[in-house]
């Protein structure tokens, strides 16, 4: 099956005609995915990437007229969480929001809409997921990737990257690879990704990317702990070395009044069975390690 | 962004809380015609507080803040206070107000609460201490409540959250309060708006005996930066002597920079792969100088500056770029670098790695511009850490 997109993927890309949404909406849909339509209001009627995707005025007429079930946000942060909204109130099943800088206060009333309508938020300042061979919804690049059965969950950017192209080149495909984005609020979790690959019959393996800040690591680690006792699984924790107080780029990334330490990270994975590496490039040797055979 | 105490006090009036009187004053001459005047009011107590005005907790233990009985007292407190240094940082300006006779402190904060994407009130009796001692020793002493996600913290929880730390006799102050602190969270974006002490205090009546009231003695406010454009006015409130200035030329020129104690200048886009290529620097035996992600998508320019920014620090005795290209062209970077090496005023060895995105032209202009390249990021971080090694600490 894979997680989240896949086959069954329709996809609007809301914000299509900017630059941003173009060129990974061209992206996604040279990767496979089915990509039905664009939303940018005020260009309804128009069509984007040279007549292959018609443009929408709103995400409800999109879904109307395509059939639309899968949402990907490249609005800028003023508007994203409207556009959030939006696509939750449109009937949209799951809603991917790459952008990033969104005051925090406004992605709680958006959170809180979308849980309202049933629907599923990833992100924001996400890049999105992808299930190798099947579909890429976001901008992670779609070459670094290998079909497979490990499932991938991280918080970060590049660092996924880092982390899939180490898989890759080890040999190692994925089934889906999320990353769930690295602001304070965000839609989906750790825990809920879990919850996601423990219920996914074509995913047996676990690799978790977390860094410093909060508590979503220790989270996901305790209910691993539980429910993922028989599954290899490998975690990489970034910010072993950065200081307290300081925002590490990313908003959520602070250690504050001694709280969201790596250290805590890790021994809250090690005791939940997770082996975390000290680098990306050990993580397909970690897995081995833990008795993965795919 | 951190405000300081009376920066956060003027919010919290503007947004109607209960909050004594202040001045700031940047010179003893103006704490003792501040203490003057206050004085001459007659507090309770007879005495003012003299509190020094720095983005850091631990002031009291630190001898920050003290009370005078006069203003001549006043004055040479204020000497001793102005310029001090706590925690590395030099105290610039005071806070002088009545000082109040306390019946009794609470704890009472606004921060948001990721887990439940809330915003949570955390209320104790056990004022005056650091939330974390009492979240540590006595965990059943801090009231917690979620304000809704839609409508803010509504009355009955308000209420609810009063009676629960022991505020009943003061109930109406408490939940203007509590919800004062969600209005204010909400209003000017903060991350964070914390009373600590929230207090009953003394306080005269004209012409009469003194009566109880509920006010904010102290109060932190942390903004979200990522909400600073929506509050033109807010930026005015940023305390330049705080910001060191290559902090400064990196915000203003689209860099994350955090200046670290190192020797081994990071170079990197993202935020996560930054922090592991820093931690994979320490893991090879060797101190990163400094935290930078250049963002997504960036442009040759951004690189050079970057570069500068570096080397600006003269502790910097190596370099080690990571790129991943995603939205980031590898080609672009090695521009940057390329023009950066032209520009610069010190020879520092540098070793690059770019994958990703159009990772191939660049390491052709690399290997014409005679770069040190790597192929992994732990290759990377143990040869710049070699690098760093072999040029030695600069005196």
């Amino acid at each position: 099956m894979s997680i989240l997109v896949g086959r069954e993927t329709r996809l609007v890309v809301q914000g299509i005609t900017g630059r941003e949404g173009g060129f990974h909406a061209a992206a996604s849909r040279a990767y496979g995915t089915n990509l039905v339509a664009g939303v940018t209001p005020g260009k309804g009627g128009q069509t984007a990437l040279d007549g292959a995707v018609p443009v929408f005025d709103t995400v409800t007429d999109a879904v109307r007229e395509t059939g639309a079930n899968t949402s990907l946000i490249f609005v800028p942060a003023a508007g994203a969480p409207d556009a959030v909204m939006e696509a939750a109130d449109a009937g949209i099943a799951t809603i991917f929001c790459i952008t990033e800088g969104i005051p925090a206060l406004d992605m709680i009333a958006a959170v809180e809409v979308v849980r309202a309508h049933g629907a599923r938020l990833i992100g924001p300042n996400c890049p999105g997921a992808t299930s190798p061979g099947r579909a890429k919804v976001g901008i992670i690049p779609g070459d670094i990737h290998r079909e497979g059965r490990v499932g991938m969950v991280s918080r970060s950017g590049t660092l996924t990257y880092e982390a899939v192209q180490a898989m890759t080149d080890a040999g190692l495909g994925q089934s889906t690879c999320v990353g769930i984005g690295g602001d304070p609020i965000i839609g989906t979790t750790f825990l809920d990704v879990l919850q996601l690959f423990a219920a996914d019959d074509e995913t047996d393996a676990i690799v978790l990317i977390g860094e410093i800040g909060g508590a979503s690591e220790e989270a996901a680690a305790a209910w691993a702990g539980e429910h993922l006792r028989d599954v290899p699984k490998v975690a990489f924790i970034a910010g072993r070395t950065a200081p307290e107080g300081k925002r590490m780029g990313h908003a959520g990334a602070i250690i504050s009044g001694g709280a969201g330490t790596a250290a805590s990270k890790v021994e809250a994975l090690e005791a939940a069975g997770f082996r975390v590496a000290g680098s990306p490039t050990e993580l397909p040797g970690l897995l081995r390690d833990a008795g993965y055979r795919g | 962004m951190k405000l300081h105490e009376a920066d956060a006090k003027s919010l919290l009036l503007a947004q109607g809380l209960p909050v004594p009187a202040w001045e700031v004053a940047h010179t003893a001459a103006e704490v003792r015609s501040a203490a003057e005047r206050f004085l001459a009011a007659g507090p309770v107590g007879g005495k003012v507080v003299i509190k020094a005005q720095v983005l850091i907790g631990g002031r009291g233990k630190a001898g920050g803040v003290k009370l005078a009985g006069s203003p001549d007292e006043a004055e040479v407190i204020a000497s001793q206070i102005l310029g001090m240094d706590i925690k590395g940082m030099t105290v610039r300006k005071v806070l002088v107000g009545p000082a109040a006779d306390i019946v009794k402190e609470y704890y009472l904060s606004a921060v948001l609460d990721r887990a439940e994407r809330k915003i949570l009130l955390m209320g104790s009796a056990e004022g005056g201490v650091e939330i974390e001692t009492v979240a540590e020793e006595h965990p059943e002493a801090i009231v917690r409540r979620h304000a809704d996600p839609l409508l803010g913290l509504l009355p009955f929880q308000a209420r609810e959250l009063a009676f629960a730390m022991g505020l009943g006799a003061h109930l109406k102050a408490a939940v203007a309060i509590a919800q004062g602190l969600v209005t204010t969270m909400r209003h000017y974006d903060a991350d964070l708006v914390e009373i600590n002490p929230l207090a009953i205090i003394l306080e005269s009546e004209p012409g009469g005996t003194p009566v109880e009231r509920l006010v904010c003695l102290d109060a932190k406010i942390t903004l979200d930066d990522s909400a600073l454009g929506r509050h033109p006015g807010l930026e005015d409130l940023r305390d330049p002597d705080e910001e060191a200035p290559e902090d400064k030329e990196a915000r203003e020129a689209g860099l994350t920079f955090i200046k670290l104690d190192g020797t081994i200048g990071c170079m990197v886009n993202g935020a996560g792969l930054a922090m592991t290529t820093m931690d994979l620097v320490k893991r090879a035996g060797g101190e990163p100088a400094n935290f930078l992600d250049i963002g997504g998508g960036a442009r040759a320019d951004k690189v050079a500056h970057a570069m500068r920014l570096i080397l600006a620090d003269p502790k910097v005795n190596a370099i080690l770029v990571n790129i991943f290209g995603g939205i980031t062209r590898g080609d672009e970077v090695a521009r940057g670098l390329i023009e950066a090496r032209a520009q610069q005023t010190r020879d520092v060895p540098m070793v690059v790695r770019i994958v990703g995105t159009n990772a191939a032209e660049a390491a052709v202009l690399l290997e014409e511009a005679r770069f040190q390249t790597a192929s992994s990021l732990d290759d990377a971080a143990a040869k710049a850490v070699a690098a760093s090694r072999s040029e030695g600490t600069p005196a």
